[in-house]
């Protein structure tokens, strides 16, 4: 039994445990969320100010939507918290699904207000669509500018058809480039995540060609302008909604360099 | 090898002629492994170990050997429990009246002995007929391997599609192929291999890029795929003899789903390099590229009639959603086969008769539907749906017996590649590391 200082952490806890104890026998037993927190080990030896502490993350590295187990050991502490999570046991283990690469931070103190700290990084792989870089390229101009001006083209679903949007976006970057002339462009196309891979490509090549012909036909120099398709095997985006799915269907304008 | 080519031969008219006999009869798309069909009743016996360090190769060999005899689809392979609790070695040991009798009512019984002799995995086996008293013996074998659980495998293997070459109508057993498949989620998807059941999945490629739809050439020898470059997606062979990339002239635009003909002397494939993405057919070394459509839309994933060598089936958006087709090799004849949804993938069975293929029926946003594996009997248009209910599957590809498909399913969350009999039965998983999609089987 825990050791009742007549302090307002000692009374605070006896009466979380007899909480905890009542909830136990009123709903059966239940994980560790409901169980008093276990005695704090007692020190080795009398010389140990400073608790002890590992933190480790298995796999270290994982895919987006994939999860990892947090496994921390400590000696000597009477509190424990990790970032992000909380308060927790002197030992456990965690199941963590970050959604971008996280470095967890667990504190350790005991009563004589020892600290120690333990670190452990979990890499996420998030899928990554190609970016243009943000940095300035002389002949080419701005990164932003062209972004502005040269702006990406949509499509509905299983179509390469070009909107009446597209077709007024293709004269305004016809205007940028002709007034930019050592510019040269890579035109990506990509397709949402449903249907099949193969048929993908074709169709991505399809909405990347569409939009190099709206650019040629109003005045741009097709050997200004390189095709590219990816296919569904790059996304902008993961969620399985209609919103996410539009924005993976287009024909994206890049800096060739 | 030509006395096995030529009685395959003899045994596929006779199998056509039964087959087509029934084509006609049924209502039904009937591919030869539906229930109904007279299965071989067979007994697989645990083997007699002649040595007693042989027990976890033994083991292996037990179990590999009825795995591949319950998978071949034409046996009803008695279960374990109602075996004679008896391991004949030799046929000296065995009494075929023990095994005919009930409650194991086998027809055939297969059995023999195991053991390690210097270094050695020595194996022993029979096929008895279990009706014969007289004169059982419808096959003896022996395998002498080094002794290790790989070769254990291979022999059960062996053994297994000698069994099912004599007593499955001459068409010979898939225990020996292998599925190439891709495996990789986001990021880079490599080439991987694996045997037909799953075991010894390993990669093959080393790219680091994204490469889609390996096809495995007729003779085994090289892995025809799709690798995404600088310039965009390239056609590329990787020789499985020299164990490296070897030379496929670079096109440009986007090049896409390679497809061998069953001579292996031609690899159809789609292209861009016209502006719109066609179906385009080369020399199996990448020459004389020469284009085959020419519709505007999307041409893809084409497969050839591996009878005739003279059609080609492909999936084309020429009218909306892709839908599948077939033509000549010349590009006469066009026909499609599809009447609406959305259709990829396909795959044409070894006889010739039938294509195999994902669909989605209902495709599209207010009506969503499920993508399942289909079957169609190309003569007729007539298709049955083999997968319900069990996520999303795609690229189906038949086995060289005809009588199973491999396909990729994420039912369960993940990506995986599945196995079944053509008849939709007997599906089960045969890779867990997923993501893993695009499975080809090997010809032979």
């Amino acid at each position: 039994m825990i050791d009742t200082k007549l302090t307002a952490t000692g009374v605070r806890r006896n009466a979380l445990m007899a909480l905890a104890l009542g909830a136990m026998v009123l709903s059966g037993c239940h994980k560790k969320a409901s169980a008093p927190p276990p005695a704090p080990l007692p020190s080795t030896t009398a010389t140990d100010s400073v608790p002890t502490a590992t933190l480790t993350a298995d796999p270290a590295s994982i895919d987006l939507g994939q999860s990892a187990v947090l496994n921390w050991r400590t000696q000597g502490a009477t509190t424990v918290s990790i970032d992000g999570i909380g308060n927790v046991n002197l030992n456990g283990t965690q199941t963590v699904t970050p959604s971008a690469s996280t470095n967890f931070h667990l504190v350790a103190k005991n009563d004589a207000g020892g600290t120690t700290e333990a670190n452990v990084r979990v890499t996420v792989r998030v899928p990554v669509a190609p970016t243009a870089d943000t940095s300035n390229q002389g002949d080419m101009g701005s990164e932003a500018a062209f972004h502005q001006n040269v702006q990406d083209i949509f499509f509905g679903y299983d179509s390469y058809d070009l909107s009446s949007d597209a077709a007024t976006s293709a004269q305004r970057a016809a205007s940028y480039l002709a007034a930019h002339p050592a510019i040269k462009v890579v035109i990506g196309g990509y397709c949402d995540e449903r249907g099949s891979a193969e048929y993908n490509l074709a169709l991505g090549e399809n909405r990347a060609n569409a939009a190099k012909t709206a650019l040629v036909g109003a005045g741009v120099s097709s050997n200004r302008l390189r095709v590219i398709s990816y296919g569904k095997e790059k996304q902008f985006c993961t969620e399985q909604n209609e919103s996410c799915y539009q924005q993976n269907r287009r024909a994206q304008f890049s800096l060739d360099r | 090898m030509s006395s096995r080519l030529s009685k395959y031969v003899m045994w596929m008219v006779v199998a056509f002629a039964a087959f087509s006999r029934y084509g006609s009869a049924q209502d039904n798309v009937f591919t030869g492994t539906e229930k109904g069909v007279d299965r071989i009743r067979v007994a697989a016996a645990d083997f007699k170990p002649l040595s007693p360090d042989s027990a976890a190769l033994k083991t292996t060999f037990d179990s590999v050997l009825y795995a591949d005899l319950a998978q071949a689809g034409i046996f009803d392979l008695v279960s374990k429990s109602l075996l004679p609790q008896l391991t004949p070695g030799a046929p000296s040991e065995m009494n075929v009246t023990q095994w005919s009798a009930n409650p194991t009512n086998a027809a055939m019984v297969a059995f023999g002995s195991l053991g390690i002799k210097s270094g050695r995995l020595i194996v022993n086996g029979w096929l008895f007929d279990a009706k014969n008293t007289q004169y059982p013996q419808v096959l003896g074998k022996q395998y002498a391997e080094d002794a290790n659980d790989n070769s254990a495998r291979d022999i059960a293997h062996k053994f297994a599609d000698e069994i099912i070459l004599r007593l499955g109508g001459g068409i010979p057993g898939i225990a020996e192929t292998k599925i190439v498949y891709v495996h990789g989620g986001s990021g880079s998807k490599e080439i991987w291999m694996m045997d037909y059941d799953g075991a010894n999945p390993h990669p093959v490629t080393h790219l680091g890029t994204v490469s889609l739809s390996p096809r495995i050439s007729p003779d085994n020898s090289r892995i025809a795929f799709s690798s995404l470059g600088r310039e965009g997606f390239q056609i590329r062979v990787f020789s499985l003899l020299l164990n490296r990339m070897v030379a496929f002239p670079a096109a440009p635009g986007t090049n896409l789903s390679p497809a061998w003909s069953a001579n292996g002397a031609q690899i159809a494939y789609s292209s861009s390099r016209s502006g719109d993405p066609e179906i385009w057919i080369a020399d199996a070394n990448g020459s004389g590229p020469r284009r085959v459509t020419s519709f505007r839309g999307p041409d893809v994933s084409p497969v050839w009639n591996p009878k005739t060598g003279s059609q080609i089936a492909w999936i084309s958006g020429r009218t909306g959603l892709p839908q599948l087709y077939t033509m000549d090799a010349d590009g006469a004849g066009v026909t499609r086969m599809t009447d609406g949804g959305y259709a990829t993938s396909p795959s044409w069975s070894p006889n010739g008769q039938f294509l195999t293929f994902a669909w989605d029926r209902k495709y599209g946003p207010g009506a969503p539907g499920g993508q399942d594996i289909y079957v169609m009997e190309i003569a007729s248009k007539r298709w049955i749906q083999l997968t319900h209910d069990t996520g999303r599957c795609d690229f189906p590809s038949w086995s060289p017996d005809g009588r199973h498909i491999v396909y990729a399913s994420n039912s369960g969350g993940r990506w995986e590649i599945w196995t079944m009999l053509a008849d939709g039965t007997q599906r089960h998983k045969l890779s867990t590391n997923g993501a893993n999609d695009m499975p080809n089987w090997s010809w032979k």
